[in-house]
C-alpha cells in the first residue's frame, strides 16, 4: 500500500466536487464562485498539510508512486530517441531501456531503468530490477558512447538489482562491477538523474557521473528501508524509522556532496505535472551538458575521479572516536 | 618494518591473549579437534577436510608477506556521519569491534614484498563489523591502489565482507564508486590487480572491486554472491541448495575465477607479479 496514494484519495473527492461546481458555474444558472473559492482554499490547505513537508518515509512512497514519471516518460520527451536492444549475449532485459537520443542540438546515448505501472507491465519490466544482461546492455551502450564521443545521460529508478537465482548464476556482481569501471573510464560527459528510487549498487551502476541530478522527492539509499529495518531491528515494520536514519533524501545527499542538482517538484509530487517536470529535468540535463561540452576526455574522467575521491566521513586524528551512550 | 616486528607493534595485548587462550579448536565442518599451532602452520586450513577458517587480517598478512611491510592509511579512522543508533550507537559498535579484533577498521593496507616482489596489499577482516565497507575501508583501499599506481606495483586485495556498511548510509555506498574509479586508473596504467575472495564476499564489495580484478581467486567453500541468501529465499519463496553461492558454484559456471585453497594464494600472488 502506498501511503501517498491513500492520502490522495481524500483530495480526489474534493477535486471532483470543485469540478462539478465549475460546470454549474459555467452554465451561469447560479453563481457558485464563492463556494468554489472556499473549496479551493480548503483543497490548498489540505494539500499543504499532506505535502508541505514530507518525511523521509513519505518520500520513499512518493518515489514509488505508481503514477510517478518513469524513464520512458523522459526518453520520449527527447527530440529523438531510437531504442537499442539486448546485451548480444543472453537476452534483452526490459528493466533497462536505452539507445540513441537527441537532446537539444546534441546526440547522446540515453539509458534508463524502467519499472511498470501495473502488474502486466511490471512482469515485463521485472519491477525495474535489472538482471546481469541488463547491466551488460548498459556497458555495451556506455562503451558505444565512449567510442563515438557521445555524452551519456542516465535515468535511475530501481528498488535494487534483481536478486534471483538466475542473476547469481550469471554473475550479477560482475555485471554491476564492470558497469562501475566502464562509467569511471568513459571519455565522455555523464549526467545521471535519480527520478524515483535509487536502490543501492543496482542504482549506482548507472550513476557514476560528472553531475548527479535528483528530483526533490526521489530517494537514493544504501539499502531499502524495509531491508534495513529487518536487519537492524528484525522488524520490517520499523521501515519508517529506518528511512529517517538512512539519510536518503535529495537534501541530505546534496549535503554529503553526492547529489549536485535538485529539481523541485510541483506540490503533490512529480506525477501532478508530468510534462512540466519532464521538461524541467530535460532542460537541467541539457544545461549541465552545455557546461561540460568544452572539457577534454581526461578533464571529464579526472572530474569524476575527484568528485568520488572526496566522498566519505573520516576521523583523521589518531585517537579514540567519540563515544556516546546508546 | 620486518613482518614480525610489525605484527608485534600492531597487535594489542587483547588480540594476543585471544590467540593464546584456545590452544585447541574444533573444525566447524568436520568436527576434527585441531591443535592451533598446527592449524596456523597449515595456513588455517583444516588438515582433515580443507575447511578454511576465517583468518584475521594480521594472520593473512603474516601468511602472504615475507619481507617488509609498511602500513598505509593507519591514521584514517572512522567517524559517525549519520549519528546512527539502532540497538546500539554506531561508535559503541566500533569500539567493541576494535577491542574484539585488534583492528581500527575492517581493512589493513600496506606496501610489502612477497618472495622479493614488491606489491601493494589490502586485507579485509570479517571480525571488524563483518568486514563491511564504510568511508575508512574506501579511503584506505583507495590510498593503497593510488600507491600501487604511483609506484607501479601489482595490487592485491583479499576480500571478506558483508557489503556496504549500513551505519554510514550513502557515504558507504559511494565507496564502491571511489574504489572502482581507482581500479579504473590502475587498469588504464596496465598494472596487474589480483583479488582473493574469501568467506564471505557479498553485496557492495562483491559488486565492485572483488570482481574488477585481472585475476580473481576464490577460496574453496567461500560464500560469494551479490544478494544475501535470505533476500533471495524471500524473493523466490523457496529454500536454496547448500552449494548455492559458494566458490565452487561460481567456478562450475565459469564465472572467471580460479579456485584455490588458502595455501595456494601465495602462488597466485607470484603469478600476478609475473604479468
Ligand atoms: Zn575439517
Amino acid at each position: 500500500m502506498n501511503i501517498i496514494v491513500e492520502r490522495e484519495k481524500g483530495l480526489l473527492e474534493l477535486e471532483r466536487r470543485i469540478e462539478e461546481l465549475r460546470v454549474v458555474n459555467a452554465s451561469h444558472a447560479v453563481d457558485m464562485s464563492g463556494e468554489i473559492a472556499g473549496l479551493q482554499a480548503k483543497y490548498a490547505q489540505i494539500q499543504h498539510e499532506i505535502f508541505g513537508s514530507l518525511t523521509a518515509w513519505e518520500k520513499v512512497h512518493m518515489a514509488r508512486h505508481p503514477m510517478r514519471p518513469t524513464a520512458l516518460d523522459y526518453l520520449s520527451a527527447l527530440d529523438a530517441y531510437d531504442e537499442l536492444h539486448g546485451d548480444r549475449h543472453f537476452r534483452d532485459d526490459h528493466a533497462i531501456v536505452g539507445g540513441l537520443g537527441r537532446l537539444g542540438q546534441r546526440n547522446v546515448v540515453v539509458i534508463g531503468q524502467q519499472r511498470g505501472r501495473d502488474t502486466k507491465e511490471n512482469l515485463l519490466r521485472n519491477f525495474g530490477m535489472v538482471s546481469p544482461e541488463g547491466y551488460r546492455k548498459v556497458q555495451r551502450l556506455a562503451e558505444l558512447a565512449g567510442r563515438f564521443g557521445l555524452p551519456i545521460v542516465t535515468f535511475v529508478d530501481t528498488k535494487g538489482a534483481d536478486p534471483g537465482i538466475g542473476s547469481e548464476e550469471r554473475a550479477q556482481s560482475e555485471a554491476i562491477a564492470r558497469c562501475l569501471v566502464t562509467f569511471a573510464m568513459a571519455p565522455v560527459p555523464i549526467v545521471a538523474t535519480i527520478i524515483g528510487e535509487g536502490g543501492s549498487g543496482g542504482a549506482l551502476a548507472l550513476a557514476i557521473a560528472n553531475s548527479v541530478v535528483m528530483l526533490e522527492h526521489s530517494v537514493y539509499s544504501v539499502a531499502s528501508p524495509e531491508g534495513a529495518a529487518a536487519i537492524l531491528w528484525s522488524d520490517a515494520g520499523k521501515a519508517d524509522e529506518a528511512a529517517e536514519h538512512l539519510k536518503l533524501t535529495a537534501a541530505d545527499l546534496q549535503r554529503f556532496g553526492i547529489v549536485d542538482h535538485i529539481v523541485p517538484e510541483p506540490v503533490g509530487g512529480a506525477h501532478r505535472d508530468v510534462p512540466g517536470i519532464v521538461g524541467r529535468v530535460v532542460d537541467t540535463v541539457g544545461a549541465i551538458l552545455d557546461s561540460l561540452a568544452s572539457k577534454s576526455a581526461s578533464e571529464l574522467t579526472d572530474g569524476r575521479y575527484s568528485k568520488y575521491r572526496q566522498i566519505g566521513a573520516l576521523n583523521s586524528e589518531r585517537g579514540e572516536a567519540t563515544e556516546s551512550t546508546p | 618494518m620486518a613482518i614480525p616486528d610489525w605484527l608485534r607493534s600492531r597487535r594489542t595485548e587483547r588480540d594476543d591473549s585471544r590467540h593464546d587462550a584456545a590452544l585447541w579448536t574444533k573444525c566447524p565442518s568436520c568436527a576434527e579437534v585441531l591443535y592451533r599451532p598446527d592449524l596456523s602452520a597449515n595456513l588455517f586450513v583444516c588438515t582433515r577436510c580443507q575447511h578454511h577458517f576465517r583468518m584475521s587480517a594480521f594472520d593473512r598478512i603474516a601468511m602472504l608477506i615475507d619481507g617488509d611491510f609498511t602500513e598505509i592509511g593507519s591514521n584514517v579512522l572512522p567517524s559517525d556521519p549519520l549519528t546512527w543508533v539502532d540497538k546500539k550507537a554506531y561508535p559503541v559498535k566500533l569500539a567493541t569491534d576494535r577491542e574484539k579484533s585488534g583492528m581500527t577498521e575492517a581493512v589493513l593496507c600496506g606496501l610489502g614484498s612477497i618472495g622479493g616482489h614488491s606489491v601493494a596489499l589490502g586485507v579485509m577482516d570479517f571480525y571488524f563489523r563483518g568486514g563491511t565497507m564504510g568511508s575508512v575501508v574506501g579511503e584506505r583501499l583507495t590510498l593503497m591502489l593510488e600507491a600501487a599506481l604511483q609506484k607501479r606495483r601489482p595490487a592485491i586485495i583479499v576480500t571478506a565482507s558483508g557489503g556496504a556498511r549500513m551505519e554510514e548510509g550513502m557515504l558507504a555506498l559511494m565507496q564502491m564508486a571511489k574504489i572502482s574509479s581507482a581500479v579504473a586508473r590502475l587498469s588504464e596504467a596496465r598494472i596487474p590487480f589480483l583479488t582473493v575472495l574469501t568467506d564471505p564476499t557479498t553485496g557492495g564489495v562483491s559488486a565492485s572491486f572483488a570482481f574488477q580484478a585481472d585475476i580473481i581467486v576464490a577460496e574453496r567453500k567461500a560464500m560469494i554472491g551479490f544478494a544475501g541468501r535470505r533476500v533471495i529465499e524471500q524473493t523466490i519463496r523457496q529454500k536454496l541448495p547448500d552449494q548455492f553461492q559458494t566458490a565452487e558454484f561460481l567456478w562450475r559456471r565459469g564465472i572467471s575465477i580460479a579456485l584455490s585453497i588458502a595455501t595456494n594464494s601465495r602462488r597466485f600472488s607470484f603469478a600476478c607479479c609475473r604479468i
